[in-house]
C-alpha cells in the first residue's frame, strides 16, 4: 500500500518533469519556426520601411534615456572602483584602459541588452499579446494581411537595428562618464588616460567584436519578446505571464550567449 | 505622433549611433594610430621570442615603424622566424640589429631595430641576421644566483674552514 503510494508519487514527479521538458522543446521549435517565418516575410518590412522606422522609434529612440543615464553611472562607478585597485599597484593611468575595455567588450553589449529586454522587450510582448487577446491578429488574417509580415517582422528588424546603436552609445557615454571621474575628480593625467586607451583597445578585436555581440543579443532579445507575445494565451493573466517570461528568458539567454560568444572570440 | 517627426527622431538616433561608433573607433580604439601605409616585409630569426605576439609594434629609437606580421617555428634550424612589416617611408641598412625588448617591467614585448652602418638597404624579403633574443626572466635570475653562489663559494674557500662550518650551523644563507 505504502509502496504503491511512493511509486505513484515518483511516477507523477517524473511525468511532470518529462511534460515540462517536452513543453520547453515544443516552445523552442515553435520559436525557431517563427524566426524563420519572420526572416522569410521580412521583405514587407523593407518595402514599407516606415513601418520599421516607427518601431525603431518605439524600441530604440524611447530607450535612449535609460541607456544613456545608466551608461553614465556605470562608467563613473567603473572608474571609481578601478582606481581603488589600480592605485595599489601604482598604475592609476591604466584606468582608461580598464574602463574602455570592460565597457566595449562586455558591459556595453550585455547591460544594453538587459535594459533593452526590460524596456522594449516587455512592451513588444505586451503589445502583441494584447493584439492577440483583442483578436486584431485574427482580423488581419481575415483581411488576408499576414500578421507576421505586418506586425512581427518590422518589430524584429527594429530591434536588430536599434541594439548595436544603443550598445555603441552605451560604451561611448560610459567612457565619457569614466573620464569625468578619472580626470577632473581623481586627477589622473588627461593624456595618459586617452593614449593608454588607444594603445590597448583594438578596433577589430574589441570594438567590432562588441558590436557583433550586440547584434546577436538584438536578434535574441527581440525574437524572444516577439515569440512570447505571439504565443501568449489570450487572457489578461496569459499576457502578464508572457511579459514576465520575456524578461527572465531574455536575461538568461543574453548572459549565456555572452559566455559562448566571448569564448568564440577569445584569441589564444 | 506624425510620421515626419518619427523620421526625424529615428534620424537623430541613427546619427547618434554612428557618432558613437566613430568616437569609439577614433578616440578609443587604435584605428588611427595603427594605420601604416605601404609596407615591406623582412624576416628575422630568433632563438627565443619570449612572449612576442603578432601585431606587436616594431620600434626604432622609440618610434613605431612597423608591426610584427607573424611568427613561425623553423623546424630545421629550431628557431623562431618573425616576419616584420616595416613602413615604406623608412629604410634601414642591411646590418640592422633586431632585438626583442619589453616595454616596462611587465609590459608587452616589442621588436627594437637598431640601425647599423652598411650602405646597402634592407629590401622586401630580406633577412635580418643580427638578432638578440628576448630576455627570459627565469634565465636571468638563475644566472644571477649561480654567479652569486660561485662568489660565496670562493669567499668561503678563501677564509678558514672553521668559519665555513659555523655558517652552515647557523643555517643556509644563499647569498
Amino acid at each position: 500500500m505504502i509502496k504503491s503510494k511512493l511509486l505513484n508519487s515518483i511516477t507523477r514527479t517524473l511525468r511532470g518533469v518529462g511534460h515540462r521538458m517536452v513543453e520547453r522543446i515544443w516552445r523552442l521549435g515553435a520559436g525557431a519556426r517563427l524566426f524563420f517565418l519572420t526572416i522569410i516575410y521580412s521583405g514587407e518590412s523593407f518595402k514599407r520601411f516606415h513601418l520599421t522606422l516607427r518601431e525603431v522609434y518605439f524600441t530604440g529612440v524611447m530607450s535612449l534615456l535609460i541607456v544613456i543615464v545608466s551608461a553614465f553611472f556605470v562608467g563613473m562607478v567603473l572608474a571609481l572602483q578601478g582606481y581603488n585597485t589600480l592605485q595599489k599597484y601604482g598604475s592609476s593611468e591604466a584606468i582608461g584602459v580598464l574602463v574602455a575595455l570592460s565597457l566595449v567588450r562586455e558591459l556595453g553589449p550585455v547591460v544594453t541588452a538587459l535594459l533593452f529586454a526590460g524596456r522594449a522587450g516587455t512592451a513588444i510582448t505586451a503589445e502583441i499579446g494584447l493584439m492577440k487577446t483583442t483578436e486584431q491578429l485574427s482580423a488581419m488574417e481575415m483581411m488576408a494581411v499576414n500578421p507576421i509580415a505586418r506586425v512581427v517582422a518590422p518589430r524584429f528588424w527594429a530591434g536588430v537595428i536599434s541594439m548595436p546603436i544603443l550598445a555603441s552609445l552605451f560604451s561611448m557615454v560610459g567612457i565619457l562618464g569614466g573620464y569625468l571621474v578619472a580626470v577632473p575628480l581623481i586627477g589622473v593625467d588627461d593624456g595618459a588616460f586617452w593614449s593608454q586607451m588607444q594603445a590597448n583597445v583594438d578596433f577589430r578585436l574589441d570594438i567590432i567584436n562588441g558590436l557583433i555581440k550586440s547584434v546577436v543579443f538584438g536578434v535574441a532579445c527581440t525574437m524572444i519578446a516577439l515569440f512570447e507575445g505571439f504565443d501568449a494565451p489570450p487572457t489578461a493573466e496569459g499576457v502578464s505571464r508572457a511579459t514576465t517570461r520575456t524578461v527572465v528568458i531574455s536575461s538568461l539567454t543574453v548572459l549565456g550567449l555572452d559566455f559562448v560568444l566571448t569564448s568564440f572570440m577569445m584569441v589564444i | 505622433m506624425d510620421r515626419t517627426k518619427i523620421d526625424l527622431w529615428v534620424g537623430i538616433f541613427v546619427a547618434l549611433g554612428v557618432a558613437a561608433l566613430l568616437g569609439l573607433a577614433m578616440k578609443v580604439g587604435n584605428l588611427t594610430s595603427s594605420k601604416i601605409g605601404e609596407t615591406f616585409s623582412v624576416t628575422a630569426a630568433f632563438e627565443n621570442v619570449g612572449s612576442l605576439k603578432p601585431n606587436a609594434p616594431v620600434k626604432s629609437a622609440g618610434v613605431v615603424v612597423g608591426r610584427v606580421d607573424n611568427i613561425k617555428f623553423d623546424s630545421k634550424a629550431f628557431e623562431a622566424v618573425v616576419t616584420i612589416n616595416i613602413d615604406r617611408r623608412y629604410s634601414f641598412p642591411k646590418d640592422t640589429f633586431a632585438n626583442i625588448y619589453t616595454a616596462g617591467l611587465l609590459g608587452e614585448q616589442y621588436v627594437g631595430l637598431e640601425a647599423g652602418g652598411d650602405e646597402d638597404e634592407l629590401k622586401n624579403g630580406d633577412k635580418i641576421t643580427k638578432t638578440q633574443d628576448a630576455v627570459v626572466l627565469e634565465k636571468m635570475i638563475s644566472q644571477f644566483l649561480f654567479s652569486k653562489a660561485s662568489e660565496t663559494e670562493k669567499d668561503a674557500s678563501a677564509v678558514e674552514p672553521k668559519a665555513n662550518a659555523k655558517s652552515t650551523e647557523l643555517g643556509d644563507a644563499p647569498f
